[in-house]
């Protein structure tokens, strides 16, 4: 499919898209064949009266090899950690250990019914506690809710908690302020509250503007969202001062989590004065993702802000026993039933596989990974921000679109040729034509090695042959999408065709 | 390339015509280049009043969404409602068919604060 060894167009034809599973088959066809009824049985609408349907329903007729290599089909356009290097800055597309999966599907987990009485769930609520624990020990916020089902979905119930404080205080406040770096979740979490967003700009550093931030805080301002290590990969070293800034008015000091890969067993949340942190559980915690979940989004507080914090939670009572219950000023579920559980049991199972030391080290090789590249690439892009970075670095394309009329746009189709998922594109946005890389640290140094030396490659074509970058890809199932097409008319579902 | 002559530009890449206290504003070739290709765009309703800095609306591109700010205080009198079933022409045609709004301008000393179409060459050069 790919022609990764040396770039070239691939000579071996796209195998295209094929026909959607409503075209495969023919009428008769049938996956599953039932015997015969062994009692009387006189035609549905003798048993179903009017209830029975007239016209049937709108489904495949398709054998079961016919289904089998339909979706073996769509597995193979697939592009997952699983198929190859994924280095998507911000996501952290690291391998999901199979042990992972092993335990989540234990019958003693997997078979539980949301409804069983709790004194016959108490293995369950037993891993719940002990992942409570060790998130709050790693985020340094002993108090933890795991209802949340992904990351913006945690900011948006930190911030609920944060309103429900304010609130109780006399004064729910109006503005929460965001830098300029922020993931794109923050000032919609802030919208969705009821919250007005203030944007703090960065500094030549790429840090947050202390004086600006200074500028902003008053008593109508509610919170200060950061993600630190940033989304240039930096970590924000006046981040002591931030935060008692931002408590100086009163405010909440919230922590973005989606870059904690970066600092596991390093340096903790708490200990830098947030007052509540969102953990992407499918990120850090490796649980497979990047398919639309499912995901989670845990939160941990400090304890003044535990009251209000999403319920119910399991908890261990003095004789042994778990249970379950709501905290006092609770802003209520944020969920249905306890969060997703098959992701709990997950993230639960790559914490004890690992250990804190197991953690640490998972923190400091994705940073030298993230070095490594970024000191192999920077004298073919630019680099903003020249500086040790964290987990993930972000070079710009700009010196190929001035020089070469190549878009950073055109690099990531041509990384595809070579076999490779691009990383993240046109963000952070204050980069122009920004390549944000991540690599995690699961990949060997050859893997890191073959993508610099293909990202070296297509700079050199960039210069020698741009129409070939500005037409790739060559060798994927689809060519070139229409993305402004995609946006203005999405075309999402089959539809039966009216002729039928 | 650079900018038409016939107009003044803001800081924040929209541009301004102004025929006696009526102002189109639309956004910049260069401002369109750097969006790339446009999907949505949100405008305000006529009538409404504007304030020179504010943000009047957003622009969604297939990379990102930016937010609209206005180059001068006053009543909006006419918006561009063909945007909304066509964006992409703020691509095809920035300067002309991709107009904006038009605004019954409320102090004329902010056009003068705006930049001429030199002056704003030599700003998306530097930046």
């Amino acid at each position: 499919m790919t022609s990764r060894a040396n770039g070239v167009p691939s000579s071996v034809p796209s195998t295209g898209p094929r026909a959607s599973i409503f075209d495969l088959g023919s009428p008769e066809s049938r996956c599953v064949l039932a015997p015969d009824p062994d009692v009387p049985f006189d035609g549905l609408e003798s048993l179903l009266g009017s209830a029975a349907r007239i016209i049937p329903p709108t489904l495949p007729h398709v054998t079961e090899l016919e289904i089998m290599r339909h979706y073996a089909h769509l597995a193979e356009m697939n592009f997952g950690v699983d198929s190859g290097f994924y280095p998507l800055g911000s996501c952290t597309m690291k391998y999901n250990p199979r042990i992972n999966e092993d335990a989540c599907r234990l019958e003693g987990f997997a078979g539980l019914h949301p409804y069983q009485p709790v004194h016959s769930v108490q293995g369950a609520l037993a891993l719940m506690v002990g992942l409570q624990e060790a998130l709050g020990e790693i985020s340094g916020l002993p108090a933890v809710s795991l209802q949340p089902a992904a990351g913006a979905h945690g900011e948006l119930s930190a911030l609920m908690c944060f309103r429900a404080a304010h609130t109780a205080s006399g004064n729910p406040r109006s503005k929460v302020l965001i830098p300029d770096t922020a993931h794109g979740t923050n000032p919609a979490s802030v919208a969705m509250c009821g919250y007005q967003t203030v944007t703090i700009p960065s500094n030549a550093d790429g840090h947050v503007d202390l004086e600006a931030l200074k500028a902003a805080l008053d008593t109508d301002v509610a919170a200060f969202m950061l993600t630190n290590p940033n989304t240039l990969g930096l970590f924000d070293p006046q981040i002591l001062e931030i935060t008692a800034a931002v408590h100086e008015v009163g405010a909440f000091a919230y922590c973005d989590g989606a870059n904690l890969n970066a600092i596991l067993g390093i340096t903790r949340p708490g200990d830098m004065g947030f007052d509540a942190l969102h953990i992407n559980l499918h990120k850090t915690f490796s649980t497979p993702h990047g398919g639309g979940g499912p995901g989670s989004g845990p939160i941990c507080v400090t304890e003044p802000l535990a009251q209000f914090l999403p319920g119910p939670l399991p908890s261990r009572t003095e004789e042994g026993w778990y249970t379950l219950t709501t905290p006092q000023a609770s802003i209520g579920r944020v969920r249905s039933f306890y969060g997703n559980f098959g992701v709990l049991v997950r993230a639960y199972a790559y914490v004890r596989a690992l250990g804190s030391e197991g953690l640490k080290e998972v923190a400091e090789q994705a940073v030298l990974s993230a070095n490594y590249l970024r000191v192999r690439l920077r004298d073919t892009f630019d680099l903003p921000y020249d500086t040790m970075c964290m987990h993930e670095f972000v070079l710009s394309g700009a010196r190929q679109k001035s020089d070469y009329g190549v878009r950073t746009l055109d690099i990531a189709k041509r990384l595809l040729d070579y076999g490779y998922h691009p990383p993240t594109i046109y963000f952070p946005l204050l980069v122009e034509e920004a390549l944000m890389i991540e690599p995690t640290e699961t990949e060997s140094l050859a893997e890191l090695d073959a993508f610099a030396d293909a990202l070296i490659a297509i700079a050199q074509e960039a210069a020698e042959t741009p129409d070939l970058v500005r037409s790739a890809p060559f060798s994927t199932p689809v060519r070139r999408i229409d993305e402004a097409a995609a946006a203005r008319n999405p075309d999402l579902r089959w539809k039966p065709s009216i002729t039928e | 390339m650079s900018h038409p002559s016939d107009r003044v530009y803001s800081k924040d890449h929209e541009w301004v015509m102004v025929d006696g206290d009526i102002a189109t504003v639309g956004i910049s070739h260069f401002a369109q280049d750097q969006l790339g290709e446009v999907v949505y765009i949100e405008l305000p309703e006529s009538g409404d009043a504007i304030v020179a800095g504010d943000t009047f609306g957003e622009i969604e591109s297939v990379k990102s969404v930016s937010e609209l700010y206005a180059p001068v205080t006053g009543e909006i009198i006419e918006v561009n409602d063909a945007l909304g079933d066509s964006p992409e022409t703020v691509n095809s045609d920035p300067h002309g068919e991709g107009w904006m709004l038009k605004i019954r301008v409320a102090d004329s000393a902010q056009v003068d604060d705006l930049m001429s179409s030199e002056e704003y060459d030599a700003f998306v050069t530097e930046s």
